[in-house]
């Protein structure tokens, strides 16, 4: 009997002495990383890692767009994706930009589309994607289901975040695309 | 698509093998519970490209060779 409570104290005291203890490491490291409960750790950044994430993102890219799109990627920087809802209106699709929606025939811009695809599955990697899956994410949304698409992002008026100058300038680039892959 | 690691293979198999579809099944749905959609890439004989959002596994194509997952979009995250 005695025996068994002895073992019971010493589980007691073990419990207490391990919580005690993560107690202390976690008050200590509040007191090294000042605020650290307010502002959650940041990712480290590893070029080396994103740049290889790139790299695969871009095939897989490359891979589900075809050829041409490829090509329209690499040359000018974005994607254009001609919209489903009704003729002559289409978006630029830019990594981890606004989609900018424009009138095809005038080049009137029309509106930017704030949407993002935030992944927070792993801390330890942050939670935005390699540029190449941003574009791909846009563009399989746009294709695949537009309308639920637009219907999450946050609509503005041109200008908000993308200088509607660059997307005219973009705009010119990509006419000139086309002639010359129709040529 | 994840971040910091680009694409990663998640499951593959044969529908036409009983284990393998129910293996591929499994998978689908746990990443549909973890808020994630779906699409499968299609492309027609004039080269043109496309994605079909599936939001069940029965909506995939017989002859699809895959299906990506990715994050749900979000307003205001650019």
């Amino acid at each position: 009997m005695s025996l068994g409570f002895a073992a019971f104290c010493g589980a007691i005291l073990g419990l207490l002495s391990l919580a005690f203890g993560a107690e202390r490491r976690v008050r200590s490291r509040r007191r090294v990383a000042g605020l650290n409960h307010l502002h959650p750790r940041q990712p480290e950044f590893d070029p080396l890692r994103e740049q290889r994430a790139e790299e695969k993102a871009a095939e897989l890219l490359r891979s589900v767009i075809g050829e041409k799109n490829w090509g329209m990627y690499c040359q000018l920087g974005f994607l254009r994706v001609r919209g489903g809802q009704s003729d002559g209106y289409a978006y630029l699709v830019y990594p981890h930009r606004p989609l900018v929606a424009y009138d095809e025939s005038s080049g009137e811009l029309l509106n930017e589309y704030c949407v993002g695809f935030p992944d927070g599955s792993d801390p330890e990697f942050g939670t935005r994607l390699p540029d190449s899956d941003d574009v791909l994410a846009k563009w399989m949304a746009l294709t695949g289901d537009e309308r639920s698409l637009i219907a999450d992002a946050n609509i503005h008026l041109p200008g908000r975040q993308v200088d509607p100058e660059q997307v005219r300038r973009d705009l010119r680039r990509l006419r000139h695309w086309d002639e010359r892959s129709i040529t | 698509m994840k971040p910091g690691h680009g694409d990663v293979l998640l499951a593959e198999g044969d529908v036409d093998i009983v284990a393998d579809e129910e293996r591929l099944v499994a998978e689908f749905r746990r990443q549909l519970d973890e808020g994630m959609w779906a699409a499968v890439p299609t492309s027609d004989a004039a080269g043109r490209h496309e994605a079909e959002m599936v939001r069940d596994f029965s909506d995939i194509p017989r002859g699809a060779e895959r299906v990506i997952f990715f994050p749900r979009a979000a307003g205001g995250c650019c």
